[in-house]
């Protein structure tokens, strides 16, 4: 039995990269009785206007109350219908969840790893020197970094997501589709939102200058928490908001 | 309408072109370059279902991305082969059928819409009334499956009612992105799913935007694309 109330585990089941521990199913099945679980949505960490000028309050406003509303609202509405349902409408169900359940995870991440230009969250030398320096072995320097991962956003054909994750102990730069999450092993560090509704009030079709623009707005202190922690923290967020 | 279509054809001719002749690394050679097509009614024609700034931003600038990136990708592809580097040419493929893709749905996209004040919206009649009803039950009915299917789209892409070209039936089908509808089907009406196709004016509310297109689309072309041998 898979507890669906931990989407995330539930989603990595269905994914080919993971293998889930045999104490982990265990510990599924022990709190498998409980009623569904219903998500909701995460407050932000700042206010709507407080991305300016680099992501419109409007789009922000939009962004969190409207679009992650509706995954979270067609997640739970998924996850409830699924436990009543026959084998043919779960299977069916799938996709809806893991789009639902995906758009949680990505946007949940993605409004605590952004930060006001004018927090000291954003100065990466300062706040996150293990993960900069990792990045610097990695990549050769934090510009080459930097420019690597714009080019990796602007690559994505049609709605998705660009991240950094931390792989076993190295770094890597991967984009997904849509709203598939990160799934596998990764512990995320930080991503961006490239779906059009991300940017399109504010920069129309000059998404390279919204790319621009975000590393104004990485908060590179949570990336650094992550980097350090482990994947259950990186994703602690959606327990929180149970 | 056939004009558009006839300024559409140079690319698949430079296609053709492109695969030919060895050519020298340095030579510098003319052929047929995808253009982007003029649009048979204004910007502002399809207000107030579809907003005139919409409509510029999409036709002036995405579109022409894609044509841009169409003939980037060809120029790639054809100067790799000029060196006999046929890894290099295979893997252009994504971005041809990504730009390539984009050119041919918009192109059909804007014929397969008129003004509602002219040929845009209501029903269509005909044989092609008849084969919706065979169909799909009522004309209401499909308006209602094609907006569902619409609506099922996760990310961006676009819905197409086709015709299956083996058995003659109607149908619906959805493509990701920009994934072109080929093989065994024929396009006949596309609507744009992707969200740079309606946000600036419906923002998150898709279903409102999946609506008020249906006081646009030009029977007329969709009927002459059905009856095409």
């Amino acid at each position: 039995m898979v507890n669906l109330g931990n989407i995330w585990q539930y989603l990595a089941l269905q994914s080919p990269l993971q293998s889930i521990s045999g104490d982990q199913l265990n510990a599924s099945s022990t709190t498998a009785k409980m009623a569904v679980t219903s998500y909701s949505l995460p407050q932000l960490p700042y206010a709507y206007d407080a991305l300016e000028p680099y992501i419109s309050a409007q789009i922000m406003e939009l962004h969190h109350s409207k679009h992650h509303q509706a995954y979270v609202t067609n997640l739970n509405n998924a996850l409830a219908a699924v436990a009543g349902a026959d084998i043919t409408d779960q299977i069916a169900l799938q996709q809806v969840i893991k789009f639902n359940g995906g758009g949680h995870i990505n946007h949940s991440l993605f409004w605590q790893n952004l930060a006001p230009a004018i927090s000291d969250d954003v100065n990466h030398a300062a706040v996150a020197k293990e993960l900069v320096a990792t990045i610097e072995k990695t990549w050769g320097s934090f510009e080459a970094f930097q420019k690597a991962f714009s080019g990796a956003l602007l690559g994505i054909q049609g709605s998705g997501w660009g991240w950094l994750v931390k792989d076993g102990g190295a770094l890597r730069i991967v984009t997904t589709k849509d709203q598939d999450p990160v799934v596998g092993g990764e512990v995320p560090i930080f991503g961006v939102d490239m779906w059009e509704h991300a940017y399109y009030l504010q920069y129309l079709n000059g998404k390279a200058a919204y790319v621009e623009n975000i590393w104004k707005v990485i908060n590179w202190k949570k990336a650094e928490e992550r980097f350090l922690g482990t994947r259950e923290d990186a994703f602690s967020v959606l327990k929180a908001v149970l | 309408m056939s004009s558009t279509l006839f300024r559409a054809t140079p690319l698949l001719r430079g296609a053709l072109r492109a695969s030919g002749a060895v050519k020298p690394a340095s030579a510098t050679f003319v052929r047929g370059k995808a253009t982007l097509p003029d649009l048979s009614y204004d910007y502002g024609a399809l207000e107030p279902h579809i907003s005139g700034k919409i409509m510029e931003l999409h036709h002036s600038k995405h579109h022409q991305t894609y044509v841009n990136g169409l003939n980037s990708a060809l120029d790639t592809i054809a100067e790799a082969e000029s060196k006999g580097d046929f890894t290099k040419a295979a893997s252009i493929a994504p971005l041809l059928n990504f730009h390539g893709g984009g050119h041919l749905n918009h192109t059909l996209f804007w014929e397969n819409l008129a003004p509602a004040s002219r040929e845009g919206g209501g029903e269509p009649d005909g044989a092609l009334k008849k084969a919706i009803e065979a169909d799909f039950g009522s004309f209401d009915s499909f308006r209602k499956q094609m907006n569902t299917s619409l609506a099922g789209i996760q990310g961006s892409g676009w819905a197409w009612l086709v015709k299956d070209k083996s058995s003659g039936n109607l149908g619906l089908v959805t493509r990701a992105n920009q994934d072109p509808v080929t093989g065994q089907f024929e396009p006949l009406l596309g609507i744009d799913a992707w969200e740079h196709a309606y946000y600036l004016q419906y923002e998150n509310r898709k279903a409102e935007y999946f609506d008020a297109i249906w006081n646009v689309i030009n029977w007329k072309t969709v009927s002459k694309r059905f009856e095409k041998p």
